[in-house]
């Protein structure tokens, strides 16, 4: 494989032409220390312009995972809000952190260690901070899956929002804040956890099902403390690889809502993610030459073998063609900016079309000579007959007793949740998670609650369909 | 005759994990012929300092794709990579990039 001319030759930095070079960007470029430091900063400065979807004064939460990425987003956000910066942000953030020790299995004294180095950093920044920890998920309340409608008109003009703050604007001074008392875990709150965990068979269907796990506790945290933006640290190179894992695992419907910048399948809660063009490379130099602290935490994945899951195994994939070819990350990037959803927006999503688990709209409609139609097919033709399990011959009692539910749908339907049943209300991807749990009981309560809610309300649909009139 | 190189070697990104937790350590290599390069040095690290799992760090000649390395603050791409000869008192960091440490 004959190697590119040792860049080193030219000597100096591409840009100001006089310092010399630091490191090697993109494909062959390199730059000096100060003349990175102004990238890297303009890039997030302009990614946030650019896209003019926070407005001035918002309240944005960053979820910052201890991780590099989202450490450099904070440091940005810091940097960025500060009274003498050029171009200075306008928002008003708060931070949250997800304490995951339970997953590890470590003991109270390290979880305790490592949120002090958390709370430490953050308690540095003045910003209003949440320590959640994970096991806060099995309390979350069914609503949390329900959409919500946003909070502004979104069509209001963003000129029209910097005009008003300008106006208004006080000395601009953050409120100090208050410290957040420690989270209480209760010990059988972390053991139904590990149980919901160890209940996953694969490690790919773990790491998808405690993503979207975060993600609701991120929504909820961020709604319940009146936030309306959520920013999310996931890097280039990382949103390159979980959009070819995506793929993968039949996520390609809600491609452009998992990768790209905004994500607004919630409704009232938009997640951002400004790191998105900045590669691992260029965030782990610049916050090492630049000092910015950062709490490694190890996790469940940490040291697996690459062929442990989908997720492990694109990520080897990409970073090794990386290696050789470095364009990779910025071409799949590239491809990924242009990737739009066909269906309307998901914002707009009716109840009955929105996947239980992701929260994006459905994609199984299983048109004729579809795919997704193909993969039914051969399913059926490769399983054994189990009539009970179709959804057509679920039994309901004519005769209920009179204690129906406040939602107005009749009570009278099993109290225990089929897998095929919980499956209907999923999109393709989500179905194959499940398919991967040994049992559904350990899923937290929301999540069955609100699935038999949808489950009822379609059967009392189909019930009493002959009499509505559209 | 390369006289005993004092080298200062950090461990960031989750990297640390396969050295016993500890990101600094300051090392004195001994006297060889030849002088040292990176290559030699990751040899040597693999022998004397890499507690477990050799294969998250070292793949094949190199490091691990994802492990960025850097001395004295400068990307070893622009040093020469494996072939850079090492002086005394010089600093090299591995900082991993990967998922999992």
């Amino acid at each position: 494989m004959p190697s590119a001319d040792p860049p080193s030759i030219t000597k100096v930095c591409v840009k100001c032409k006089v310092q010399p070079p630091a490191v090697l960007l993109r494909v062959g470029d390199p730059y000096c220390r100060e003349c990175f430091h102004e990238y890297f900063i303009h890039k997030f400065r302009a990614m946030l312009g650019k896209n003019r979807i926070i407005f001035p004064g918002e309240k944005v939460l960053l979820a910052v995972s201890g991780g590099p990425s989202s450490c450099s987003m904070l440091h940005q956000v810091q940097q960025g809000l500060s009274v003498d910066a050029h171009k200075k942000l306008r928002f008003t953030p708060g931070i949250v952190f997800i304490d995951e020790g339970a997953l590890t299995g470590c003991c109270l004294e390290d979880r305790l260690k490592t949120n002090t180095e958390i709370q430490a950093l953050f308690e540095s920044t003045g910003f209003p901070f949440h320590v959640v920890p994970l096991e806060r998920v099995l309390e979350l309340p069914a609503s949390v899956l329900q959409p919500h409608e946003s909070f502004s008109d979104s069509k209001s003009s963003y000129k029209a929002a910097v005009g008003e703050f300008d106006q208004t604007q006080s000395s601009g001074v953050q409120p100090p804040c208050q410290p957040q008392e420690a989270a209480e875990v209760h010990e059988t709150r972390t053991l139904e956890l590990q149980q919901l965990v160890a209940s996953v068979k694969t490690h790919t269907a773990r790491e998808e099902l405690l993503s979207m796990l975060r993600q609701h506790l991120l929504l909820h945290t961020a709604r319940t403390e009146g936030y309306s933006k959520l920013m999310l640290g996931d890097n280039c190179t990382r949103l390159a690889i979980k959009l070819l894992s995506n793929i993968s695992l039949g996520r390609g419907a809600q491609a452009a809502l998992d990768t790209g910048f905004s994500d607004s399948r919630y409704g009232d809660v938009i997640a951002v993610r400004p790191m998105r063009d900045y590669s691992a490379k260029e965030i782990a130099y610049y916050n090492h030459l630049f000092k910015v602290p950062s709490v490694f935490i190890s996790g469940l994945d940490s040291k697996t073998p690459e062929k442990d899951s989908i997720q492990r195994l694109t990520e080897s994939f990409v970073t090794k063609l990386q290696t050789d070819f470095p364009s990779t990350v910025s071409t799949i990037y590239r491809t990924s900016e242009k990737l739009q959803t066909a269906c309307k927006a998901p914002s707009a999503v009716d109840d009955s079309l929105r996947c239980e688990l992701c929260l994006c709209a459905l994609d199984t409609s299983a048109e004729n000579a579809s795919a997704f139609q193909a993969t039914q097919i051969s399913e059926q033709l490769s399983q054994r007959k189990c009539p009970d399990d179709s959804l057509q011959n679920l039994k309901y009692d004519t005769t209920c007793s009179d204690r129906c539910h406040g939602d107005g749908t009749c009570c009278s339907s099993a109290s225990k949740l089929e897998p095929m049943e919980l499956k209907s209300l999923m999109c393709y991807s989500c179905q194959l998670i499940i398919k991967d749990m040994s049992s559904l009981e350990h899923l937290p309560g929301y999540i069955l609650a609100d699935a038999q809610r949808r489950l009822r309300r379609s059967q009392m649909r189909a019930e009493i369909s002959s009499f509505l009139l559209d | 005759m390369a006289a005993p190189l004092s080298i200062q070697l950090e461990f960031g990104g989750g990297a640390e994990l396969l050295f016993d937790g500890v990101k600094r350590h300051h090392v004195t290599l001994p006297v060889r012929p030849k002088p040292w390069d990176v290559q030699q040095l990751l040899l040597w690290i693999q022998m004397n300092l890499l507690k477990e799992r050799p294969e998250l760090f070292v793949q094949g000649d190199s490091v691990r794709p994802g492990i960025l390395v850097l001395i004295n603050d400068a990307d070893w791409e622009l040093m020469g990579e494996l072939k850079y000869e090492l002086q005394d008192q010089d600093n090299v960091v591995f900082i991993s990039t990967l998922h999992g440490g």
